[in-house]
């Protein structure tokens, strides 16, 4: 593991800001995503990590009177351009939420819903394969191939949540936004999503919200500290921790911000 | 004395006895020195308690009395001698008494019945007796409860309280007159309908194919009721639901999904008020525009049987008539989908339309379904419409184009008009209601279990 990258990112924003209304919740915010680094978004509570997050996906479009400004880009493209097809984008840049979000519907539809709705799987055989490898991958397959047909929303928290990150990974997005996947969940629970974490970098780009210190410095490799709607500090996750450049990155995450 | 006037006398009375309840409460808290506990209650308080205990239980009295007292005068002048003379036939007998009564009391100034005047002098001393009996009484009561009351009153005594709790028993009976009155409502149906099923056969009622119920004939061949099963079915649960679901369906979501803020404030509204137009400017608009225009098309397409009353007519505009209501039960759940799912489909790259189709209905299907329901009993239970463009003729037919007629139509018709009480004719109205009544309270407990399931399971 190196603390700095040594390939392209995956995603670059530049000079993002973000309006709900008349509000300003992002302000001048850039930052450099990459493919083989978990990269950690922490900060006090209100601070816009969310919003900032849900720029990435063009979430923010769901959200009545929310408008960005800046360049965000994926493998160089960008992806407020107008000729940008959002629905595509989505598929590319998955997202898992704070708490998890199953649909009604039984384990194997949750996580075909995406593969089919995109039409990945030619034929019931492949969508079957392409559920097991996601499920698998999200560390679920183990207690759940018995119950595909289960509803999703039986599944303890824990195992939702690892069902939403298999739901996300089924449609083989290359990005992956979770906004803190684990503030639901308990400590066994959230080790295994960390250990999952772990297993699946390299494979995507992981951007992950945690107002958790020691799950930033676990999971991370890099770590960007908001405050106010701006980047106070981005760099390696070693080096906040260790050797923040910043004052107000220091009290926070010695527990001495507010 | 009038009923007004003796109910204002213990309004009145009421007043007093507040005001001596109130001041006697706060004689107490003077005379007792400030050091002491502080009293329980306010001196309001002590005068509400006082002047509920003067009134209730007086007019508690009276009303049973006033349900009391015409038997007890009928029994008096039935006892006077005057009344030995009257003919033995009952019916005869209660019309000259009723005829008695209402000149006692000068609501007539001329029997019809001779007989009827010699009773009156006994009907007006037996209610004057019995009236005055009454209000006697009801001051006593009110008198002897503001003085128990009273004498209750202490400086710590807890009057707030017992306030309260007569308070909460008032809204209490508020809440069950509606109940009781249903209740009431079921008894006199079942009685009657009981007594038509003495001269029909249930089973030939439920079962049989033809309806042309005539005065003063009892064959149970002419009281089969599957022809306006069938029409009320065919109107209400299947022509009128083709309309209502879809386009309401529609409407709920794009007023929750795609509708602007903008759109949606007047929108929502809008359509609620459509639901509040009476059914019967929806008849006028079936007969007179929708029946006639149906028939010429279907003459046009030369269907054989169209009529300008029309179970497509009724139906249609019924279905109108209903989407407000299945379209708000429809936004309702589709708004009680936690938007967690809706995000969680943009996010994998759903569109909204596929969002909407894969994820939100199914998802609110359960309180679309008792939505549904609710809408089919509304909807069966619909009159005007029906009585003003279904026709009136029980065809058992499967073309929309032709007349049917529905259960509420023949309630009306039976009940209306020349009728006597003791005839089957009349009488099937009775068991017709009943029939409706049973149907629309099962989909309702139906339609409410599932919609209230459903929500539970987003708590
Ligand atoms: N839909 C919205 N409409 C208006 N303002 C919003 C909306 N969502 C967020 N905000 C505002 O934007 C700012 C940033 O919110 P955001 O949810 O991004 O913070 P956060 O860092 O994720 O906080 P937390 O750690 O509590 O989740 C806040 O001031 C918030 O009030
Ligand atoms: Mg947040």
């Amino acid at each position: 593991m190196t603390t700095e990258p040594n390939t392209a990112p995956k995603m670059t924003a530049r000079g993002v800001n973000v309006f709900y209304g008349d509000k300003q919740a992002i302000d001048d915010v850039s930052i450099d995503v990459y493919r083989d680094h978990v990269t950690a978004f922490i900060g006090p509570s209100g601070c816009g990590k969310s919003t900032f997050l849900r720029t990435l996906n063009r979430m923010n479009d769901t959200v009545a009177g929310a408008r960005v400004t800046g360049d965000i880009r994926l493998d160089g493209e960008d992806i407020y351009a107008p000729e940008m097809d959002v629905v595509q984008l989505r598929a590319r840049v998955g997202m898992v939420f704070q708490k998890p979000n199953p649909f009604p519907k039984s384990i194997f539809d949750n996580v075909a819903y995406g593969p089919k709705i995109h039409g990945l799987a030619t034929s019931k055989s492949e969508l079957e394969g392409i559920v097991e490898s996601a499920l698998t991958r999200a560390g679920l397959w183990g207690e759940v191939k018995d119950r595909l047909q289960d509803s999703g929303t039986a599944l303890s928290g824990g195992q939702q949540q690892r069902l939403c990150i298999a739901r996300a990974i089924a449609v083989d997005p290359e990005t992956v936004l979770m906004d803190e996947p684990c503030s639901a969940l308990d400590p066994i629970a959230t080790a295994k999503i960390e250990e999952l974490i772990h297993e699946l970098r390299g494979r995507y780009a992981i951007v992950i919200v945690t107002h958790n210190m020691q799950q930033a410095a676990r999971v991370s490799q890099r770590t960007a500290f908001f405050h106010l709607g701006k980047i106070v500090e981005y760099g390696a996750t070693t080096d906040i921790f260790t050797n923040p450049r910043e004052e107000r990155t220091k009290d926070y995450i010695t527990g001495r911000y507010g | 004395m009038s009923g007004l006037a003796i109910v204002l006398m213990l309004f009145g009375l009421g007043l007093i006895a507040w005001l001596s309840g109130r001041a006697r409460a706060a004689q107490l808290e003077r005379v007792t020195p400030a050091a002491a506990v502080r009293p329980h209650s306010r001196p309001q308080y002590h005068g509400w308690y006082v002047a509920l205990w003067t009134i209730l239980p007086a007019l508690a009295f009276l009303s049973v009395w006033s349900a009391l007292s015409p038997g007890l005068a009928v029994q008096a002048v039935l006892a006077d001698p005057a009344a030995a003379s009257l003919p033995d036939n009952e019916f005869v007998r209660s019309a000259i008494i009723g005829e008695a009564r209402q000149l006692a009391t000068g609501q007539i100034a001329q029997g019809f019945n001779p007989q009827s005047a010699a009773l009156v002098e006994p009907f007006r001393t037996a209610i004057s007796r019995y009236s005055t009996i009454g209000v006697v009484i009801a001051l006593i009561l009110a008198f002897a409860g503001a003085a128990w009351s009273f004498t209750r009153l202490k400086r710590d005594f807890r009057a707030r309280t017992r306030v309260e709790r007569v308070v909460m028993l008032l809204l209490l009976a508020a809440s069950l007159v509606a109940i009781l009155t249903t209740f009431g409502i079921v008894f006199s149906l079942l009685f009657e309908s009981i007594r038509f099923f003495d001269r029909v056969p249930v089973t030939d009622f439920l079962f049989g194919t033809h309806w042309s119920p005539v005065s003063g004939n009892e064959d149970p061949d002419l009281f089969g009721a599957i022809p306006l099963f069938w029409g009320t079915i065919l109107i209400g649960a299947v022509i009128a639901m083709i309309v209502a679901i879809p386009l309401g369906l529609m409407t709920a979501i794009y007023l929750t999904q795609y509708a602007p803020a903008r759109v949606r404030s007047w929108l929502k509204p809008t359509i609620e008020v459509l639901a509040g137009v009476p059914t019967v400017v929806y008849g006028f608009f079936a007969a007179l525009t929708v029946g006639p225009a149906l028939r010429s098309l279907a003459d046009a397409l030369g269907i054989a049987g169209a009529s300008s009353d029309s179970a497509l007519a009724a139906g249609l505009v019924m279905g109108i008539m209903i989407i407000p209501l299945v379209s708000s039960m429809a936004d309702d759940s589709i708004a009680a989908v936690p938007s967690a799912m809706r995000d969680g489909s943009l996010a994998l790259g759903a569109t909204p339309s596929e969002t909407i189709r894969k994820v939100l209905i199914p998802a609110a299907l359960p309180g679309v379904m008792g939505g549904v329901l609710l809408a089919v009993s509304r909807a069966v239970g619909e009159t005007m419409i029906v009585v003003m463009a279904a026709g009136q003729s029980a065809n058992l037919t499967g073309n929309p184009f032709s007349s049917v007629t529905t259960v509420t139509v023949q309630i009306v018709k039976l009940m209306t008009g020349d009728q006597e009480f003791e005839s089957a004719k009349t009488l099937a109205a009775f068991a017709l209601g009943l029939v409706l009544f049973i149907v629309t309270l099962m989909l309702n407990i139906v339609a409410l279990r599932i919609v209230k399931r459903f929500r539970e399971s987003y708590e």
